[in-house]
């Protein structure tokens, strides 16, 4: 039937009864006991007030070995990067250098609390101002805050600087233009932000349609949010009649950071006239995903809009010491303390590794690698924008689907057979059956050819064995999910028996 | 697949089945087959007014949400409370057992600007 | 260059393979006029061995709380981390992944969630949790934005002993949105006053009632008397929780909370700088498509076989878009996994013994150091394990003696003020100390005879 590679995640599927981590253990298990107490204690209830907690809340007891058992026993059901290649486009995702997780390990770093006077974390606010330095120069431009915890934070918090601006010149704005390309968080954002979204359609060759952009600005223009190299993979030819004609009306451009990891050391989007940009630390720079988080999303602005970040902000004085600060006309805070530190360590900690010169190499092997597998993928795939594409490039599921039935989900299950990611699906929303690959840097090259004889090699089964393809996957711990039940009638939390 | 002719039917793919002045109102087959499987159908309230074109409620499918669209204008009478416990009954039985309101009618006149099922197949066939 | 793989002679090849005689072919779409031809002005890039020890010289430069004794908390708390949880995190396969969209090969984060999920709805006794979200902080904005969704009201009452910077973050967020802020009710005894929340609740259209129990100076508000006040004006009951707490504490679903929220740090979460940290965000039933962020569900596989899948997915931002709940596209999924690994480590009673602990000692210090005369007690209000005192004296004078001996002596409302108004008076002398189960007697009978000693 399928042959199994042997790094295909669960090679030896756990097909077994699996439980919750409530099933395990037994009320006597115990893990982690409070000290004994060297103070004493009394009248609890009295002590708070008649709020005593009458039932205990039904959490698991276990054992130190069911506890480890369990979580590894999870783990092995789990593909990472570690275990194989993510060709997701748009999502970077490269290797988790072991350095940073000790340093962000270090007690001199995870010991620290944020209300300890600044002269006790000197180190920290250094770190801090050395990563704000290195993301301004690295964008072109000079304001940044690392408070964002992520991405979509990032845009909020740009958007939310951009109103403050116009607020502060009596020019209050009520639109933000965004392209049909656009990532579903850069709406959602302007939503949130008290915009209202308007869209423009990009052209044939998946840019930005100029004209119509033109068309759409006017004086209750907010700011023009922009993803550049786009979210097809290529870098907007137009971009700098772009900024030029948004600044025109007096609004804001605004770049969508994801796909920085293209251009790293090769183009600064303040130099392409961007007054505003968030970067995606797990993305870029290196910071692991978590399964799904922690990130960051610190944001670069213009000199003019610096004065609105958020703060409180690292600050270096003049006596080489490091202190914590607010802008003068700050937008106040958006979010606790100062940022998500622990990932601002990794995310220093890779900068100084690759210094300016390595950051350049990463974006020149990005785009190679992503160019690499294009030329190996176009004769079997419809790739619609068929110029040299930067670190990712769009090909299109649509021959499979219309000759063989097959869709792009089904080719992307299909993968997860032969030990690999599938690349992102289904996006951008501007390619039917859309496929979008990205390498990054560091896979070494037998991966590409791997990856590369793997989609061939189920380009060929589509062809032959269309049935075969469309109920994959078959070697992966579970295999395709009733998703639709789970949405009709959500179990979204374990439940005691009686409960 | 020929939509059923029993019925007329809006460019934003839902159908309406006139009895007097009482208008009853579903999806169509062909609706459904593109949303794939539904799984939550929001509708609007017994006594809710709405005039033609206005947005009745949401559908959606695991991965999207589509808006509904009143194709005349009137007053809700009833609601098909069935489908909050299965949704799925819209791709099951779109035409019958999937249908979602009842309308008493402001203007039966509004049904002629609607399309018949042959104009409809055409419609979804070239669009 | 290490992370990067390939040889220069595969780069050779590759560029062969592609058509072109050099990489900057590649870049030739980007328009002269912005090319970056010069180098980036950066540090040049170190092998690891210098890396380390650069990172272990700005570590070195901070004492943390393996050099002082810290009754620091605010939102930010020392306590035991179990030495499982960082075996269990820092598993790759769970660090390296990539948030759970195939939920094939993702089964370990996805299940791992739905405990984490299932947990966090045992400790607050609600029906649902979402998957996390950033901070305390945004979860409480998140919490009002929903709230507003839900009840088309737009605007919140907000009681003023909330953390202060939770509400500097409300305001941030509804200055740029469509959220407005009632004038916040007068502080009395240390607590929110309730009759003045009757009234700003009858001024009419709040859309919820947003307190913290305990608030940011320690006391346990009335949440009895708050839920019922919020429901009978027709508002949303949102509640701000410590978890540790809820290990002794009736949770807040017993007064008829909405939505309950707070700051997951305690959870085995090192503090970090204050960052990454956990928000945890769980309602009632009935709102669950109203709520934000992501949420796993179980469901089976074409074989039977139970299996966990992101779910509900039509809230968020990829598919609705403008429409979405809101614009967060991530969970802090580690710092979620710290939790549930913490939660299943210390289960039922060791949650209680360490939430018992705190209150013993936290209440042992309060006394020790009311009986130095250095301190007097502002309020009456019951409190957990973090209460508020009045220094006689300047405190940034204390503050500096203690640390040149060793503490970290609580934090300083007046700072806090500087930042965002707190309500109450006299906040000048007022400081905030947390006591975790690791403070030892021998460590607080030092501190208090320090202190007195001023």
């Amino acid at each position: 039937m399928t042959e199994k590679l042997a790094n295909t995640p669960g090679a030896a599927p756990v097909r077994g009864p699996r439980n919750l981590i409530f099933e395990a253990g037994a009320p006597e298990s115990r893990c982690v006991e409070a000290p004994a107490l060297d103070v004493p204690l009394t009248a609890v209830d009295d002590l708070l007030g008649g709020r005593a907690r009458t039932t205990a809340p039904a959490l698991p007891s276990v054992t130190e070995i069911d506890i480890m058992r369990h979580y590894s026993h999870l783990a092995s059901m789990n593909f990472g990067v570690d275990s194989g290649m993510y060709p997701l486009g748009s999502c970077t995702m490269k290797y988790n250098p072991r350095v940073n997780e000790l340093a962000c390990r270090l007690p001199g770093f995870a010991g620290i609390h944020p209300y300890q006077p600044e002269e006790t974390v000197q180190g920290a606010l250094e770190l801090m101002v050395g990563l704000a330095d290195a993301l301004a120069e690295i964008s072109g431009l000079p304001g940044v805050t690392l408070q964002p915890a992520a991405g979509a934070h990032g845009e909020l918090t740009a958007l939310m600087v951009i109103r403050a601006a116009h607020t502060a010149r009596g020019d209050a704005r009520k639109k933000v233009i965004i392209p049909d390309t656009a990532h579903g968080t850069n709406p959602a954002s302007v939503t949130m932000c008290g915009y209202e979204t308007v869209t423009i359609l990009s052209d044939e060759k998946g840019q930005v349609d100029v004209e119509a952009l033109k068309a759409a600005l006017d004086e209750d223009v907010a700011a023009f949010m922009l993803t550049n190299p786009n979210t097809v993979g290529l870098f907007d030819e137009n971009i700098v009649e772009i900024t030029e004609a948004v600044h025109a009306v007096g609004a804001y451009a605004y770049c969508d950071g994801a796909n920085l990891n293209a251009i790293l050391g090769k183009a600064r989007p303040g130099d392409m006239g961007f007054d505003a940009m968030h970067i995606n630390l797990h993305k870029t720079f290196s910071t692991p995903h978590g399964g799904g988080g922690p990130g960051a999303g610190p944001i670069c602005v213009s000199e003019e809009l610096a004065g609105f970040l958020p703060g409180p902000l690292p600050v270096e004085f003049e006596d080489g010491s490091f202190g914590l600060g607010w802008p003068e006309h700050t937008i106040g805070r958006v979010r606790s303390f100062y940022g998500n530190f622990g990932v601002i360590v990794r995310a220093f900690a890779y900068v100084r590794a690759l210094g300016g010169e390595g950051l350049k190499e990463v974006a020149e092997q990005a785009v190679l690698s992503a160019n690499y597998l294009k030329c190996k993928l176009e004769g079997a795939f419809d790739v619609p924008y068929g110029r040299t594409c930067m670190h990712e490039f769009v090909m299109s599921g649509s021959r499979q689907k219309r000759e063989h039935g097959v869709r792009t989900l089904d080719m992307a299950k299909r993968l997860l057979d032969y030990g690999f990611h599938p690349p992102t699906i289904y996006f951008p929303l501007l390619v039917e059956e859309a496929m979008m690959i990205e390498p990054t840097e560091t896979e070494p090259l037998a991966a590409l050819d791997a990856f590369a004889e793997v989609m061939l090699t189920i380009a060929d089964e589509v062809a032959r064995d269309p049935e075969l393809v469309k109920a994959a996957p078959y070697t992966t711990p579970v295999r395709r999910l009733d998703e639709a039940g789970a949405a009709r009638n959500p179990d979204l939390r374990w439940k005691p028996a009686g409960e | 697949m020929a939509h059923p002719n029993d019925r007329v039917y809006s460019k934003e793919h839902e159908w309406v089945v006139a009895d007097g002045d009482i208008a009853t109102i579903g999806i169509s087959s062909f609706a459904q087959d593109q949303l794939g499987e539904v799984v939550y159908v929001d509708l609007p309230s017994e006594g809710d007014s709405l005039s033609a074109g206005d947005s009745f409620g949401e559908i959606e499918s695991v991965k999207s949400v589509s808006e509904l669209f009143a194709p005349v204008s009137g007053e809700v009478v009833e609601v098909n409370s069935a489908l909050s416990d299965s949704p799925e009954t819209v791709n099951s039985d779109p035409h019958g057992d999937g249908w979602m309101i009842k309308l008493r009618m402001e203007d039966a006149g509004e049904l002629s600007a609607l399309l018949s099922a042959e104009d409809y197949d055409a419609f979804i066939t070239e669009g | 260059m290490r992370y990067i793989p390939v040889t220069c002679e595969q780069r050779e090849a590759m560029l062969r393979a592609v058509g072109v005689s050099t990489i900057d072919e590649l870049f030739s779409m980007i328009p002269e006029s912005v090319r970056f031809d010069s180098a980036l002005d950066l540090p040049d890039g170190l092998s690891e061995i210098e890396l380390d020890a650069l990172l272990r010289s700005l570590a070195g430069e901070n004492e943390g709380a393996a050099d002082l004794v810290s009754f620091l908390g605010a939102g930010c708390y020392d306590h035991y981390i179990p030495s499982v949880v960082d075996s269990v995190v820092s598993k790759p396969e769970f660090f390296t992944a990539y948030t759970p969209y195939q939920p094939e090969v993702s089964q370990g984060t996805l299940q791992a969630i739905y405990e984490y999920q299932s947990m966090i709805c045992q400790l607050t006794g609600m029906d649902v949790s979402n998957a996390s979200m950033y901070d305390g902080a945004t979860a409480f904005v998140e919490a009002a934005l929903m709230a507003a969704r839900i009840t088309k009201r737009h605007t919140m009452l907000c009681a003023s002993t909330v953390h202060p910077e939770w509400q500097n973050t409300l305001a941030t967020y509804a200055d740029a949105g469509t959220l407005e802020i009632a004038e916040f009710p007068q502080v009395t005894g240390g607590v929110v006053n309730l009759a003045d929340v009757e009234a700003r609740l009858s001024a009419g259209d709040i859309g919820a009632l947003l307190v913290q129990s305990p608030n940011f100076f320690g006391n346990f508000e009335d949440l009895a008397a708050l839920g019922k006040l919020a429901h009978d004006a027709g508002a949303l009951f949102v509640v701000a929780v410590n978890p540790i707490l809820l290990g002794i504490v009736e949770p807040p679903s017993a007064y008829g909370a909405d939505i309950v929220v707070g700051e997951g740090q305690p959870l085995g979460n090192a503090a970090s700088y204050g960052g990454p940290g956990l928000g945890f965000f769980a309602c009632a039933e009935k709102f669950v498509r109203q709520m934000p962020g992501r949420v796993v569900g179980r469901t089976t596989d074409v074989d039977g076989a139970m299996a966990f899948v992101l779910t509900l997915s039509t809230r968020e931002q990829h598919i609705r878009r403008e429409k979405a709940t809101s614009n967060i596209c991530s969970n802090h999924a580690l710092n979620a996994l710290t939790a549930c690994v913490y939660m299943a480590a210390v289960g039922p009673h060791g949650l209680e013994g360490i939430a018992r602990a705190a209150l013993a000692k936290a209440h042992y210090l309060r006394d020790a150091l009311l009986a130095t005369g250095k301190f007097v007690a502002p309020w009456d209000a019951h409190f957990g394990y973090e209460f508020t005192l009045a220094y006689n004296g300047d405190v940034a004078e204390m503050h500096d003696a203690m640390l040149a001996r060793g503490f970290l002596a609580g934090v300083s409302v007046a700072d806090v003020e500087a930042e965002w108004p707190t309500g109450v008076a006299d906040a000048e002398n007022l400081v905030v100390f947390a006591v975790t189960e690791k403070r030892t007697k021998e460590e607080m009978d030092a501190f208090v005879e320090e202190v007195a000693s001023l």
